[in-house]
């Protein structure tokens, strides 16, 4: 019988679970809503003096001009490969399909300094967007491949059956069934854009995230940079909503079309080299320059003195803060997770969605903020290590919420029951079930957040204690002080760092599909994100 | 091992009803079965009975002790109810003998010698330190059994266990189930919606339909005296006709047949069982023609229509162990009481 399964718990959650709950929901509106006391502390009228200048109406329209610019060229290169390497008899498709995806492992600050260092006039609006744009295009490419590959092709073949040519069923047929995944990938891409730090300001384009940076160290005066913050979450939240509304459309419009039949391939005849040429451009733009690049200044800084005993300080300090931010933000979202995946009700929707807030704050935000509140209630741990974990685990709680309550969701729940009806309290069988069993899940999110800590600039920036440099501030602070060749044995790291959760989300991906044999399979409803 | 009683008991979700007021018992020691089938609510009545699911009114009493009643929802760990869930549900992360040892305390679960006395009890000896993916199906389901029977529980609560095993496997399982059941002396309940499981495993049958026990007896009671035509059908095979009672004889197109109880006056229908359905050399008794046959080895299947002189030809269904007809016809002799239910 199926129907008991899916039924909501019909037990109330245990306090050992909601308190914590509670502190990891108040830590990640924290920044929120402490922005929003500093903003109006100085008076609504200062406040409102700083929304209305002419200055914040130009940076709200040059931050949505950037991701607007970035988002079509995304659309663009993003669904073009996605057909080229799944739909058509593109020499070495798999090769490229392959390259096409790489991109998401390059961190857009370190793309932007391969690009600054080789061609430094390439600063402003068009190296940003020409930077930001082989950064984020995959996030289009790859929900996109995933549409193609799920998409019936018997609707294709009715339509040129009915006598419309390829090009025209693509547009009417094909395209409309990957509206859902381009625009999920389309928003994410944007609210990426908007919240990245590095890449503009590596290449001196004035957006808001720059803009309040700069303002913060540069003036005493915390209004303007607190106001801007708000601007900036109000587009992020705004964008935020819209991807998950579109996300929910998209997994409707996934329903009833299973089909393992091949699609048709279009044979693109004359046209072959010109789509050959235009794949080699987009992974020469995105991976083989800035991969050269850094290869040109490591060869370079090489044969000049390398400081190895900063690199292993700054390597040792990455890895010090990311661990404690990785095991600091999943100790608080276990109990988040298995409430979300087990005791599902309106409360517990609520303390999930409000550790889903970090997702839409800029690190950049939700650093100022922390500092706003380490300086005023907080003076022993600001420039401290625990603010700057503090900071982590708002920006990573929903990565980790995630992994935990899909992995606990994973877990049938008749183990459960059984537990209990053998005797076992609801506290022994999270003890001596539930946890084992979503263990590794758990401990795969906690990796991912490491992974992801290491790589953060502006929160660490900002939060780090003063004298302690991690791989990405040192980057940038050489990048900024135009060492390039001292800065890229840093950059080369985080290279590699980033390649890292690539690998491993690709292999966790492969290793949940084989666990999915064996004993017991039970459908529960999707994984968180 | 305690006698399970469960009275009115009431359950709807978002509204809609699922259980009307279910009364069940179940003797001491004895195996019983809920036959119903599926979304009759019979898995619903079980995770009540376990205390997975709240009921909205009624009582369930295991032994001397209330564990459901109004204001009253003991916690499943109290309730000492082992749970066989349809697919084993063993912990993967666990051994067997971990598994088995999961409901026991103290000095017996460190031990390990309870263990392997339950494992030997569901013929796994030896099995201790496999893992439960590297287990048949069957065997999964007996160290699952194991694992329930662990801590005596009260009461054992099987849900469709043997429904995922493939055919050749369900009988021996099954069997092997009710004997480590007998020899543990377990009251059992067994959910299930394969009537011919029901009938040779259970000693109480219970019959399920829309969210109530419409009747309960022994396999053979309940097979030979269904309460109504639709347990009649839901049981086993049926031959239903047109009958008529009058002055204590039922009459019907086959001809007058004895009943199993005596009855009034009244028009109605008659039902039989397929093997009450004879044949016999054409030209004796009734004559019939045959319809579609299917062989099963065993025995076989064979429909056929009775001529009715004056009236439409009548479908009915016959189970022979004997030889296959050749030819068209066949002659037709109806053996046994039938019972009769007045139209309503």
């Amino acid at each position: 019988m199926t129907t008991s399964r899916t039924r909501r718990s019909s037990e109330r959650p245990p306090v050992a679970l909601v308190v914590p709950a509670v502190v990891a929901a108040a830590v990640a509106l924290l920044p929120l809503v402490y922005l929003a006391v500093r903003a109006t502390e100085g008076g609504l009228g200062a406040a409102l003096e700083v929304l209305l200048r002419e200055r914040t109406a130009r940076l709200v329209l040059r931050s949505l001009g950037l991701a607007a610019a970035v988002t079509a060229a995304c659309l663009v290169v993003g669904v073009g490969l996605a057909w080229l390497t799944t739909r058509t008899d593109l020499p070495g498709r798999r090769t490229f399909g392959v390259l096409a995806a790489l991109p998401l492992a390059m961190p857009s600050y370190v793309a932007a300094y391969a690009w600054i260092s080789a061609v430094p006039g390439i600063a402003g609006f068009w190296g940003t967007f020409l930077v930001l744009t082989a950064c984020t295009y995959p996030y289009v490419y790859l929900p996109v491949v995933a549409a193609l590959r799920r998409a019936d092709p018997s609707l294709e073949e009715v339509s040129r059956s009915l006598g419309r040519g390829a090009g025209a069923t693509f547009r009417s047929v094909t395209l409309p069934q990957l509206r859902p995944a381009a625009a999920a990938g389309a928003l994410l891409v944007s609210l990426y854009v908007l919240s990245d730090f590095g890449a503009p300001s590596l290449l001196r384009y004035d957006v808001l995230t720059r803009v309040i940076h700069a303002s913060y160290r540069s003036s005493f005066d915390r209004t303007p940079a607190a106001v801007l913050s708000i601007v900036l979450v109000v587009l992020t939240v705004a964008i935020t909503v819209g991807e998950s509304r579109s996300r929910g459309r998209a997994s409707q419009a996934r329903i009833g079309s299973g089909v393992a039949r091949r699609p048709p391939t279009v044979a693109l005849g004359a046209m072959a080299p010109l789509a050959v040429a235009a794949c080699v451009g987009v992974a020469g733009v995105a991976l083989a320059f800035p991969v050269a690049t850094l290869g040109y200044w490591l060869a370079r800084g090489s044969s000049a003195a390398l400081d190895l005993g900063r690199l292993v300080e700054a390597a040792r300090s990455t890895v010090g803060v990311s661990l404690l931010g990785a095991l600091v933000t999943t100790a608080l979202a276990v109990p988040v997770g298995i409430l979300a995946a087990r005791y599902r009700g309106r409360s517990t929707r609520l303390l999930e969605h409000a550790t889903y807030a970090g997702h839409a704050l800029p690190g950049v935000v939700v650093a100022l903020s922390l500092v706003f509140l380490g300086v005023r209630f907080a003076r022993p741990i600001y420039q401290e290590v625990p603010l700057l974990v503090l900071g982590y685990a708002v920006l990573f709680l929903p990565a980790a919420v995630g992994a935990v309550r899909a992995s606990v969701a994973q877990s049938p729940r008749r183990l459960e029951e059984v537990s209990r009806s053998l005797g076992l309290g609801p506290s022994a069988v999270l003890r001596r079930v539930t946890l084992p069993l979503a263990g590794p899940g758990i401990a795969t999110g906690a990796a991912l957040v490491l992974l992801t800590a290491m790589k953060e600039l502006p929160a660490t920036l900002l939060l780090r204690p003063t004298g302690m440099d991690t791989l990405a501030t040192r980057l940038w602070t050489e990048t900024g002080s135009g060492a390039y060749a001292a800065a890229a044995p840093y950059a080369a790291a985080l290279v590699l760092l980033a390649a890292v959760p690539t690998f491993l989300l690709t292999r966790t991906h492969r290793v949940a599909a084989a666990a999915d044999a064996p004993v017991l399979t039970e459908t529960t409803e999707g994984a968180g994100r | 091992m305690s006698r399970l009683e469960v009275r009115g008991i009431t359950k709807s979700f978002d509204g809609q009803p699922v259980l009307r007021g279910v009364d069940l018992e179940v003797p001491s020691g004895a195996f019983a079965a809920v036959l119903g089938p599926s979304g009759c609510g019979k898995t619903t009545l079980l995770r009540v009975v376990a205390g997975f699911e709240r009921a909205d009114a009624g009582t369930v009493t295991l032994g001397d002790t209330r564990v459901t009643a109004p204001g009253l929802h003991l916690p499943p760990e109290k309730r000492r109810v082992a749970v066989v869930p349809q697919e084993g549900a063993l912990f993967p992360h666990l051994t067997v003998a971990q598994n088995v040892a999961f409901g026991l305390r103290g000095r017996e679960a460190r031990r390990g010698t309870r263990a392997t006395e339950l494992l030997e009890l569901v013929g796994l000896r030896g099995f201790d330190q496999r893992m439960p993916a590297e287990l048949s199906g069957g065997q999964q389901q007996r160290v699952a059994l194991a694992r329930a029977l662990g801590p005596q529980p009260h009461v054992v609560l099987l849900d469709e266990p043997f429904s995922a095993l493939d055919a050749a496997l369900r009988a021996s399982v099954r069997t092997d189930v009710r004997a480590a059941l007998r020899a543990a002396g377990a009251t059992a309940l067994l959910v299930t919606h394969d009537q011919e499981e029901a009938l040779s495993t259970a000693d109480v049958v219970a019959v399920m339909r829309d969210g109530v026990v419409v009747q309960s007896g022994t396999p053979q009671e309940v097979y030979r005296f269904p309460r109504d035509v639709d347990v009649a059908r839901f049981v086993g095979e049926a031959v239903v006709i047109p009958a008529t009672v009058r002055d204590g004889v039922v009459w019907t197109p086959l001809g007058h047949l004895p009943l199993t109880e005596p009855a009034r006056d009244g028009v109605g229908t008659a039902v039989l069982r397929p093997e009450q359905v004879h044949l016999v050399p054409e030209g004796q008794g009734l004559t019939a023609r045959v319809v579609e046959t299917s062989f099963y080895g065993h025995d076989a299947s064979i429909r056929l229509e009775v001529r009715c002189p004056g009236e439409v030809d009548l479908p009915v269904l016959c189970r022979t162990q004997g030889e296959v007809p050749a030819g068209d016809v066949v002659g037709v002799q109806i053996v046994g009481p039938v019972t009769w239910y007045p139209a309503a």
